[in-house]
Parts: structure tokens; sequence; C-alpha cells
């Protein structure tokens, strides 16, 4: 083709330089392809909020409303208390939160202000592999270790084995390597020359990284407990396997007892124990409590962008 | 500095000397730098914990009888189950992320990054992609039994009420999709904009460029994307439970495509199942099992590191 253009300079038009046509056809088929992937990805989330509202509708039409707020959370008995499985959530996030927030900040900040490159490459991935590990296996190992190894050994042995504790504490050694990851990216984008500063005045390593990077690193911290209580809220099969609760559970707020969550809920509506089809509003209730998860997981994670996006303007 | 100290005493200038030379050790630095230290040592220490207590029961019982175990499926018999239907679900279960997930990613990916202009419509799917790697697994549960299990089921899985293998893998798919497409549009990035303007520069297509500059330069960045979702897709549990996954029913005659609108299991269903038992017997095989997935994962995982320091290059 080169060619032809050096050759044909004269008589050159602009039909010559347009390309071949059938090069033009498939540059705009794999345009649409490509398009039609990218808009693929509202369509899930189309689906995903009309499933969710549609099953939830339907289980308000069919529910006696009075016992959205009862005794408990007991399908089969037609009883949907929304606080009793709205406290285990938040009993099981406070206290993975209370596990991961000095475990995560830690990480971060010693990766980010102490460690050398060469340390660095052997820490980091001990977060990692801690990330990668399995939910199940994570409830598994709440179960066979930290609710007798640790909060029996502490709490007394008349504490069920089945404890929202052991459940939010193996909640919270998940959630911990994403807590760093976002925290040490924070700390990470503070400018040195804010560091710099701060140790030409003589202030010392830890002075520096308490009072000038974690609060220039604010936004970026906050966002990223934020971040890390959505996926406390989310966790599901930890608190399947640990937290007791099976079929239903009264209202509770005491950490050492079993309770149910909203995942937990929902995995035993649609599995074996309490596989309840038909037309009642058992089994549409996990479209409810679905929608519900659902929110507040979008709002905790818009909430948490923002302040990424803060982090981003200042520097 | 100077200056000031000559009208001083002999000992303030003494105490001025010794406060710049630095030789006062640190004490409190010190103890918050081990501190720090010691959240890392603890992710570490929680991490061999867990692998010596599932190896400490699943060595010897894989010993002791893994024959039976990697040879057979599901039993309500401890002395009769076995893992086997459970790997060979979540081999077919890659499968799915491979044929499904990878392509519609990179593509969805390859639109954002190389076609979309910075509009009001690429920002809202950008936002869109980002809140979908947030939602809790178990909310792509409620889509999949919501759209494949019931809206589909003719299709999906006509003689087993839906809860098929397709169910399952298509679930699976979704839920991994945001992840390869976030991961790709990185590595995509990551390609310095003057290979494309040179493509650009020869008149090629922007298809062209693509496949033959961009690609092959994202290409382990994307690889080790999606080889890190398959290790996710390996471990999700929720989900499956959510779309019916029949502990330990698998047609497996066949291969994939015979299976497709069958019942399906997976190795870490399986291990729910295990779990939930009451018999120490299917304690120990399911530590078996999670020996085995965990055994998988970092293997997965530990390709998608090689990779990344085998072919990354800086610019």
């Amino acid at each position: 083709m080169e060619q032809m253009v050096t050759t044909r300079m004269d008589g050159l038009t602009l039909a010559d330089l347009a390309g071949a046509r059938s090069r033009h056809r498939r540059e705009r088929t794999m345009r649409a392809m490509f398009f039609s992937a990218a808009l693929f990805s509202v369509i899930i989330s189309i689906a995903i909020v009309a499933s969710l509202i549609g099953g939830a509708v339907d289980f308000l039409a069919k529910v006696d409303l009075s016992t959205l707020w009862s005794s408990g959370w007991f399908p089969r008995r037609n009883l949907f208390d929304v606080k009793t499985i709205l406290a285990g959530t938040i009993i099981v996030s406070l206290i993975a939160m209370i596990v991961a927030t000095p475990l995560g900040l830690g990480a971060a900040l010693y990766l980010s202000e102490y460690a050398r490159p060469r340390a660095r490459r052997f820490l980091k991935p001990i977060l990692e592999t801690l990330a990668s590990v399995p939910s199940v296996v994570m409830g598994f190992f709440a179960l066979r270790v930290i609710s007798p190894d640790l909060v029996q050994r502490f709490f007394g042995s008349d504490v069920p084995v089945f404890n929202l504790t052991a459940a939010g504490i193996a909640v919270g050694i998940l959630v911990t390597p994403l807590v760093a990851s976002v925290a040490e990216d924070a700390m990470h984008a503070v400018p040195s020359a804010l560091r710099e500063a701060s140790f030409g005045l003589g202030a010392r390593p830890r002075t520096t990284s308490v009072r000038i990077v974690m609060p220039a690193a604010v936004s970026g911290i906050t966002a990223a407990l934020i971040l890390g209580i959505s996926r406390a809220i989310g966790e599901t099969m930890i608190v399947a396997i640990a937290a007791g609760g099976t079929g239903g559970s009264l209202f509770n707020l005491d950490p050492l007892q079993g309770g149910q969550t909203m995942t937990a809920a929902i995995t035993s509506l649609a599995t074996g124990s309490d596989q309840v089809r038909g037309s009642g509003p058992a089994y549409p209730s996990l479209f409810f409590v679905g929608l519900l998860l659902f929110v507040l997981t979008l709002a905790l994670n818009l909430l948490s962008e923002r302040f990424v996006r803060r982090v981003r303007k200042e520097y | 500095m100077l200056g000031r100290t000559v009208g001083l005493t002999e000992a303030a200038r003494e105490q001025v000397r010794r406060e710049l030379s630095g030789r006062r050790s640190d004490v409190s630095g010190t103890v918050f730098k081990l501190l720090l230290l010691l959240t890392l040592f603890l992710a570490l220490a929680i991490l061999i914990v867990l692998l010596v207590d599932v190896s400490q029961t699943a060595i010897p019982t894989i010993a002791d009888r893994g024959g039976q175990i990697f040879g057979s499926g599901y039993s309500s018999l401890p002395a009769n189950a076995g893992i086997k239907t459970g790997l060979i679900g979540s081999l077919y279960l890659m499968v799915f992320v491979v044929v499904v997930a990878l392509p519609m990613g990179i593509g969805a990916a390859i639109y954002m990054e190389e076609y979309a202009k910075d509009t009001r419509v690429t920002r809202f799917i950008n936002t869109n992609i980002r809140n979908l790697a947030g939602v809790p697994a178990i909310v792509y549960g409620i889509l999949g039994l919501a759209v494949f299990v019931v809206l589909l089921q003719p299709v999906i899985g006509p003689g087993v009420e839906g809860r098929s293998l397709l169910a399952g893998g298509l679930t699976i798919s979704l839920m991994v999709l945001p992840i390869v497409i976030i991961t790709t549009q990185e590595a995509l990035r990551a390609v310095p904009r003057s290979i494309r303007e040179a493509g650009f520069g020869v008149g090629a297509t922007r298809w062209e460029v693509i496949r033959s500059h961009v690609l092959p330069y994202a290409a382990p960045g994307v690889l080790t994307g999606s080889v890190l979702s398959m290790a996710r897709a390996l471990g999700e549990t929720a989900p499956l439970i959510m779309v019916g996954a029949v502990t330990g029913f698998l047609a497996t005659e066949g291969g994939v495509l015979a299976s497709l609108q069958q019942h399906f299991t997976a190795l870490p269903t399986l291990i729910f199942a295990y779990v939930k038992k009451p018999q120490p017997e299917f304690q120990d095989l399911a530590s078996a099992a999670i020996l085995v997935l965990i055994g998988m994962i970092f293997l997965v995982n530990l390709t998608a590191i090689l990779l990344r320091n085998r072919y990354e290059r800086k610019w």
C-alpha cells in the first residue's frame, strides 16, 4: 500500500486514503461488540435491582406487616423481625472492625512508613495470602479454633460454641487485608515533601507517622474503614457456619450468644434447614433481606468512594 | 544557632550538644514500630495456625483413605464420602469463568479504556462497574436465583428446577466480571499512549492498534487479573448455595457440555455441607477438602504472582 501512495502522489484523492472498506467494517463490528460488553455491566445492575425489588414487593404484599417488628426471625413461623437480623449484622461487623481496624491500619502504617523495599516484598504477600483464604475455610477456622481456643477460653466455657463473637473475629481477620491495602494506598499518596518537612524540623518517625501522615491520609483511612464495614456486612459463609442461629433466632444483643445476621438468614432460607417454597411470605423474604443488604452496602461503598476522591483532589 | 548559645552557660551548651547529636534512644518510638510490625506478624501467625490446624487433621485423613476421598463423591455415610464431585464441579465452574467472564470482561474493559470518550455515559458505566465490584457475593446469588433458576428455568435446567451447572456457572461468571473488567482496565491504562499513537500514525484502525499493539503489551497484566479472578471464583460459596448447588450430585459422564442442564456441586459447597454435619469423621473430611481447596487457590495465586514478576515491564 505504501508503494501505491508513493507512485501515485499526483492524482491522490481522499478515497485513496480512506482505507479498505473491509477494515472499516471490521472496526465497526469490534467496536459494537466491545460496547455491548460494557453495556452488559449496566444490564447486570438493572437485573440485580429488579430481582431484589420484585421479590421484596412480593414479600411485603404477602406478609403481615406487624411481624416485621416482633420477637425474632423465624420465617417458618411467619415471624420476620427485622431488628433481630440487623442487630446480628451490626454486632458481627462491630467485632470485625474492632479486630480489623488496629490490625489493618497498623499493617498499613508499617508497610507505608517503616518497611524497606526488601522487607515489603516479604511482608506484603502475607496480607495477600490472608486475603485469598476462602470464607468457608475461615468459617471452619472460627468454629474449630477461634471459638474454643479464644472465645470460650476468655469468656468461660458456658459460652456456646456457635456465637457471634467468634464469627465477628473471623470476619475481622478476613477484612483486615482489604483495610490494610486501601489505607496503605492512601498513606502512600501523601506527598513525601510533607514527611521531609517534618523530619527537617527534627520530628521522629513516630511523630511523623502519627501527626503528619495519618492526618494527611485521613480521608483514605476513613474510606478503608467504611469499605471494611461494608465487606463485613456482606460476608456470608463465616456467619452461616459459626454464628449459630440456623433456622431462626430470637432478638439478641449478647455477642456471646448465637444470632442471625442478614446474610445468614438469606442462606438458610435458600438451603436445607429452612427451605420453604410455595405461596407463603417466607421464600420472598430472602429478596427483602437481600434488598436491605444491597442498599446498605451500596450506601457504604458510595460513601467510601467519596472519601477516596477527596484524597485525590488534595494532592 | 551558634550565636545564640554563646551567651548561655556551659551546662546549657552541653545540653544542646546532647540534643543535637541524637544519641538518646527513642524508646517509645521503637515500641511503636514494633507494635506496628506485630500486626503483620499476627496476620502471619493466624495464617500459620490456620494451615497447621487444617493440615493436622487433613494430612492423616488423606494418608489414611486418600484413594477413597478422591475417588468418591458426597455420601451421608462418612466412610463412603469423598470430594471427587466437588473437585470436578469446581473445574467445570472454572471453564465457565474462562468462556463467559473473561471475554466479556476484557471486551468491556477495552471499550472503556480504548473507545469510550469521557462522557457522562462513560462515567456512569465506570461508576457502575466499581459499585458492582462492591456488591456482596450473596446478592449475585439472589440475582442468579431470580433470573437463571426461576425466570429462565426452561433453558437453564428444565429437569432440575433450574438448579443446574449452567445456573451456577453463569452466576459465578457474573460475580467475577467486575473484577476482570477493573484489572484489565488497569493493565490497559499502563500501556503508554505513544505505542497507540505510533500505530495510528501508520494508518491502523483502532481495533488493529488494540490487537497488535495494546493487547500484547497489556497481556501479562490482563492474564494476572484473569488468574486472580479465577482464584476468587474457586473459593466462592454463597452464590452457589443460592442457586442450589446440590451437595454431591454431578453428572460427570460426557464432560461439561453433557452436564450443563444437570445438578451441580463444587468443592466449597461440599466443604460447607461436611462442616455442618455433627459426626467428627465429616470434620476430618472437611479438613482434607479444605487443604485441597487452599492448595488449589494458593497454586493459582502463585501462578498469577509469577506471571506478574516474569512479564512485568516498566515504561
